[in-house]
């Protein structure tokens, strides 16, 4: 049996979109100095798809850019949630993102990306350290979806400060909590699993991470963990120039489109298919330029090499941008 | 708007398996897409969809439509699969992730780059040959499936005997996403062994140590996958990664060779060849249909399905959709062809894609240099196929750039 129902369901994206731009839809404090945002489109579309242990980058209206792994349920497409510590001490995005970001701001994005995926493992042991928690909160409801064995310790220096602390104990024996204040110093080594087919995931403080790496040995693989390095990651959406080398082509590229709506314009053919980033269709070697990498595809080393790039999304740090093509 | 009922629906008694529809599917595509956004037929109680707009959202909208339950006529809900399902196509995230991260980085334009020197020179030994035989020749036979012949098994890690398994393999493998009877039937008694054979070239020991096919398993020994989804992936690129660019690479022959001024065209601009083979596949779209199941109450175009129908999905009807495409029946040079779903959209999208354009642009590209002309030299016949809008025979005359 049908029925009809009168609100129509999304578009589907543009074939070339423009600015890659949420809104911030909900605000909410989720622990001492961590604030939860709920991010959506402007025209409430479907978003990139993607899995546990994905971040996002959020370029702040001052271009700088920051990275922060999704909190929330893929199966909701029409949504990203992340939460943000504020470190007064840090380089600045997460006071913006405290302070001044309020519901209706808009932030540019790039990806998401995955540097943190989960592998089908039966067991599963989530170390989490304070806000580490993020990455790992659709991660630990992944391995209760597919009835996995699963256990999580979630260590911090306090319970104020420990995001979603409720819900996780809601979750029963399975998680264990280790707040500093409460419980003292914490022997990370007394998580460490005895089986070597348990695979461990770690997300947290540097200290913390470097522990629990060197459990390689014992454990007989190696722990897969995220680690945010500080990197350069200043990206002013400023228009620059591309070149199509074989074409002989060269245009501006203005700071609301894309190299390949430029490209396009000067008769130079760019194929896509999902113009997010997503696909690989148009993936194209650069010949000189450093890229400013917005896909959700290439691995950090492709990244790195800038040897290639997604113009769909993607765009140049430098004033010019020489492509083969 | 009050809601109604299924009588909102149209039905229609069309069969899109029947014999009729499948050797010229176009006139009962176009009217299925333009009597509704969405139309009942009862026959196989399956509900059509074929507007680029629907189309395009129930390829991406894996959250509502489900593969896990099969992607063609058969409800795996209720009835059992002819084979185990595959970890690709057939699953749904969070199990479909592992499998198809895995296989999209093996396939991924930045790795296939180390394979295009080969391909290209292999494309020219190719094509030199056909064209020392003689200037009229049959493209399906010589071209479209010879050249993925040559590369692929060989790029997968295959040995030497049996691979004449492949093509009916593949055949079988997209007839039975259609009803077991009629083609499914006519093949049953024979295709046992095509099946065994396929089976065992999966393993570990049967494949070459270098390959996509090793790849696969190296990614199990990293624990990235199991043992276990190994070999069903090995299988998932034998299954849909030769027949799918037989009928992708013949498309474009035939567009080019039956399209006046196209291949003067191509000559001046070479540039041009990703993009006429993405025409192609947008024009002529190899795979023609794919299912999904409803997970929960999905809308699509404003009709609400009950969670548990089955939805058909004519990617050709969306990719000759008026309503996103200007002279959509046309082989369009001029044509940007990006957004067609040929390949299919979002998670499940075609992860042989890459593999694909650069096999087709190979063998294309070679042809190129040598022919100044192509032109149609006789009948083409289309190869029934329940998914499949497959060619059995493009006959082509070329005349040879003397230069």
């Amino acid at each position: 049996m049908t029925t009809t129902q009168d609100d129509a369901r999304p578009q589907p994206a543009p074939a070339v979109a423009g600015v890659r731009t949420l809104v911030v839809d909900a605000r909410r404090e989720v622990a001492e100095d961590t604030v939860e945002l709920t991010l959506r489109r402007p025209d409430g579309a479907r978003l990139p798809d993607w899995a546990p242990g994905a971040h996002l980058d959020l370029v702040l209206p001052d271009g700088r850019s920051r990275q922060y792994s999704l909190c929330g349920d893929r199966w909701d497409a029409h949504t990203y949630r992340i939460a943000v510590r504020r470190e007064a001490q840090g380089r600045g995005g997460s006071v913006y993102l405290h302070d001044e970001a309020q519901i209706g701001d808009r932030l540019e994005f790039a990806g998401p990306r995955n540097n943190f995926r989960m592998t089908p493992a039966p067991r599963v042991l989530l170390i989490a350290g304070g806000i580490g928690i993020t990455p790992m909160l659709p991660m630990l409801h992944q391995a209760i979806a597919l009835e996995l064995d699963w256990r999580l310790a979630y260590l911090g220096r306090s319970r104020a400060s420990l995001p979603y602390l409720d819900e996780l104990e809601a979750l029963g024996d399975r998680v264990t909590v280790h707040a500093k204040d409460v419980d003292g110093r914490a022997d990370l080594d007394s998580f460490r699993p005895d089986d070597p087919a348990v695979q461990v995931y770690a997300c947290g403080p540097e200290r913390m991470l470097d522990a629990v790496e060197a459990w390689a040995p014992a454990l007989g693989h190696a722990p897969r963990m995220e680690r945010f390095a500080a990197r350069a990651d200043d990206r002013p959406r400023t228009p620059f120039e591309v070149v199509a080398a074989r074409s002989g082509v060269a245009t501006p590229v203005g700071a609301d489109e894309t190299i390949v709506a430029a490209l396009r314009r000067v008769g130079v053919d760019v194929i896509t298919s999902c113009a997010q980033g997503v696909c690989g269709t148009c993936e194209t070697n650069v010949l000189e330029g450093t890229p400013d990498h917005r896909d959700s595809v290439l691995d950090e080393r492709s990244r790195d090499e800038g040897a290639c790039l997604l113009p769909c999304v993607s765009r140049c740090l430098d004033r010019r941008l020489v492509l083969d093509l | 708007m009050t809601p109604t009922t299924a009588t909102a629906v149209p039905t229609s008694d069309v069969d899109p398996f029947s014999p009729e529809f499948l050797e010229d599917p176009w006139p009962f595509v176009t009217a299925l897409r333009e009597t509704a956004p969405v139309v009942h037929l009862p026959r196989h109680d399956v509900y059509a969809i074929g507007r680029y707009e629907d189309v395009h959202c129930a390829l991406t909208d894996w959250q509502s439509l489900q593969s896990s339950a099969g992607v063609g006529l058969a409800n795996f809900h209720h009835e059992k699969p002819w084979r185990p399902p595959s970890v690709l196509l057939e699953a749904d995230p969070p199990r479909h992730d592992a499998p198809r991260y895995v296989l999209q980085e093996i396939l991924s334009p930045r790795r296939l780059r180390a394979l295009e020197e080969r391909w290209r020179a292999d494309a020219r030994v190719l094509v030199d040959a056909v064209l020392e035989r003689g200037t009229t020749f049959d493209a399906v036979t010589e071209l479209a499936e010879a050249f993925p012949l040559r590369v692929f098994p060989d790029a997968v890690g295959l040995g030497p005997d049996g691979r004449e398994n492949l093509l009916p393999y593949g055949d079988f493998a997209f007839n039975a996403f259609g009803p077991q009877e009629g083609l499914v039937a006519k093949a049953q008694a024979g295709i046992g062994p095509t099946i065994a054979w396929i089976g065992e070239q999966c393993r570990r020991e049967n494949l070459a140590p270098e390959g996509f096919g090793a790849e696969i398993w190296a990614s199990a020994d990293r624990g990235d996958i199991t043992p276990e989804q190994a070999p069903l992936m090995v299988r998932s690129l034998l299954t849909a990664g030769v027949d799918t660019t037989v009928t992708g690479i013949a498309a474009v022959v035939h567009a080019v060779s039956t399209t006046p001024g196209a291949w003067e065209r191509l000559r001046a601009q070479p540039a041009l060849l990703p993009r006429a083979f993405e025409e192609a596949v947008r024009l002529q779209s190899p795979v023609q249909t794919f299912f999904r199941t409803t997970r929960v109450p999905t809308t699509i175009a404003r009709i609400t399905l009950e969670p548990d129908r089955k939805v058909l999905m004519f990617l050709g009807a969306a990719n000759r959709d008026p309503r996103r495409w200007d002279r959509p029946d046309a082989f369009d040079l001029d044509r940007d062809p990006s957004g067609h779903v040929g390949f299919g959209m979002g998670i499940h999208q075609c992860v042989g894609q890459h593999v694909a354009r650069l096999e087709a642009t190979a063998v294309l590209g070679a042809l190129l240099e040598r022919v100044a002309e192509i032109a149609p030299a006789g009948r083409v016949r289309h190869h029934p196929n329940n998914t499949l809008r497959g060619f059995e025979s493009v006959p082509v005359t070329v005349t040879l750039d003397r230069a």
